[in-house]
């Protein structure tokens, strides 16, 4: 079942001088498709400015379309009636950890969520100990969100979404700010709710190794979707992917440099032990 | 150095005080201000040193805190003292150049330090024991009944408690934009106060870009969670009366009685 879908979807801001008169159009989203099934886990990829993110702001009704429709679980997200529900089934995670916490303690404002639903009190507590638990940072309830690391504010923020109980969630560019070790962290973190939770994740990011674990990968740019298909896939058609300023993974790189001087690598090599693999079979036949 | 700031001045412990329902310590601080006003003869301001230091006893926090929140209003002290004692007119005691000293005066001055001093300690047990936010929860629930009146209850214990969880971000990127400048050349200590004044302007500035930009985030990510203003929302943590918050009212009702009769009847 499609949990997202979108169809001919098209995004223009609108830029104007002091006096408000129509400077210029960019058009941010152009006649975009796609679809996302429960439970997956797609990436989608992209430069800065390919409108990965205004994509992101459709499926959570923060951005109407101009042109076009998107679906959130069969609901159109221009009828104002549905704002709400899809907020509650779309959760969203942003780029700035500091910019999203608004309580004072981590149990607090994993609370926050449940309490603008409405949900009884006694559940909240059931939901924000269940979340903390899901992201790993149950230990950390009492403590203020200004004394955590980076990476460990980020989980807090997808404990934040997870307590409302959505069906999927939209992180946008959530590693953005982080260092390596928070990277991982919060990566590992998407990646368990989605096989344990069964919940569908998009994935918005510009690090190429952030999608070696998705089912699905789209590549933005210029407002259109440049590739789709399994990370694999992409990462075969690593000339593509230099075209579109995309950092292709080393060890990926390498295997793509060993397989056009000769040796009889596969295309789309994704990891370090695939490669060691690879090559033992070049050795050994 | 900026981040160690703590804010408000909570005092971390556990007691019977530091449990109490927000809205029963406020009650009681507005009622205890109100009955050092009632008083105006010794044994009224006894018994109200004795519950103030029965209640100081109750939470655990050392005097030395409270003692701490005096210093701010020295002058102001000083300065009451002071006009009372020299410009009450009465019965002439002591006789300094052209300034006299009136029994009357002596006694009015006694009393508004007394009055002042209890006034500060008391509500800094309030601020002492009870963290910021759940002061603007206890004032959220207090003033409610104001929204009838069209008052945005809500928005503003919402806003203030927002202003707190962002208050040491703000204090932090201050330091760091200060750091940045300083690496650079600028001087921020030197001058005389227009001139330190003036270079405060270019720290403002990018404090301020950034202040709003984190607001719009912020805006973004709660109504991203839902947030549609205080209607249909629940509590995480309701404020819900316990035996003991009614007990403290039982005393604080004790008090004001025993308060009114000793400092009013029996003169």
């Amino acid at each position: 079942m499609e949990i997202i879908e979108a169809k001919d979807l098209v995004f223009e801001y609108i830029r104007r001088d002091e006096e408000g008169n129509v400077e210029g159009i960019t058009c941010a989203l152009d006649h975009v498709s796609l679809d996302v099934k429960q439970g997956d886990f797609v990436a989608i990829l992209g430069h800065n400015g390919s409108g990965k993110s205004t994509f992101a702001k459709h499926i959570n009704a923060i951005l109407y379309p101009t042109e076009g429709t998107v679906w959130v679980d069969g609901k159109d997200t221009s009828r104002e009636e549905n704002l709400w529900e899809i907020r509650q089934e779309a959760g969203m995670v942003f780029q700035n950890p500091d910019n999203q916490i608004i309580g004072q303690v981590v149990e607090e404002d994993v609370g926050f969520g449940p309490e603008n639903l409405g949900v009884p009190t006694k559940e909240i507590w059931e939901r924000v100990e269940e979340s903390l638990k899901a992201v790993g940072m149950y230990e950390f309830r009492k403590h203020s969100p200004n004394k955590l690391s980076g990476g460990q504010k980020q989980r807090v923020s997808i404990a934040g979404v997870i307590a409302m109980h959505p069906k999927c969630i939209v992180l946008d560019e959530p590693t953005a700010m982080l260092d390596p070790n928070g990277r991982k962290e919060v990566i590992r973190a998407v990646r368990a709710l989605n096989d344990v939770e069964e919940i569908t994740i998009i994935l918005i990011t510009h690090y190429m190794e952030e999608i070696i674990y998705a089912n699905k990968v789209f590549v933005m740019e210029r407002g259109k979707i440049a590739m789709e298909g399994t990370p694999r896939e992409i990462f075969s058609r690593v000339e593509e992917l230099k075209a579109l300023r995309l950092d292709v993974p080393q060890v990926t790189l390498l295997s793509h440099e060993l397989r056009k001087s000769g040796l009889a690598i596969p295309e789309g090599i994704l990891t370090c032990e695939e490669l060691v693999e690879a090559l033992g079979h070049v050795a050994r036949g | 150095m900026l981040r160690d700031i703590t804010l408000g001045q909570y005092y971390q412990t556990d007691s019977v005080i530091h449990r109490l329902d927000p809205r029963v310590k406020l009650t009681a601080t507005v009622c205890y201000i109100i009955s050092l006003f009632i008083v105006d003869n010794i044994a009224g301001y006894l018994i109200a040193g004795l519950f103030l230091a029965m209640i100081i006893r109750l939470s655990k926090v050392p005097l030395k805190f409270m003692v701490r929140g005096m210093k701010s209003i020295l002058f102001l002290l000083v300065i009451a003292v002071v006009f009372n004692l020299f410009l009450t007119p009465g019965e002439v005691v002591l006789t300094f150049w052209k300034l006299k000293i009136t029994r009357e005066g002596i006694r009015l001055a006694c009393f508004m330090a007394i009055r002042l001093v209890f006034l500060i300690i008391g509500s800094s047990v309030m601020t002492l024991t009870t963290t910021p936010n759940n002061l603007t929860d206890g004032m959220e629930k207090l003033l409610g009944p104001l929204r009838h009146l069209k008052v945005p209850v809500h928005e503003i214990s919402m806003m203030m408690s927002i202003a707190l969880r962002f208050i040491p971000i703000l204090l932090e990127e201050t330091d760091k934009i200060m750091k940045a400048q300083i690496a650079r050349g600028a001087d921020f200590e030197s001058g005389n106060l227009l001139k330190k004044a003036k270079s405060l302007v270019p720290l403002l500035v990018p404090l301020f870009i950034s202040a709003f930009r984190r607001a719009n985030d912020l805006a973004m990510a709660m109504e991203a969670r839902c947030y549609r203003g205080g209607e249909h929302r629940t509590k995480m943590k309701p404020l819900i009366y316990q035996k003991r918050d009614r007990m403290a009212y039982g005393v604080l009702a004790l008090y004001l009685a025993v308060c009114v009769a000793v400092g009013r009847i029996l003169l």
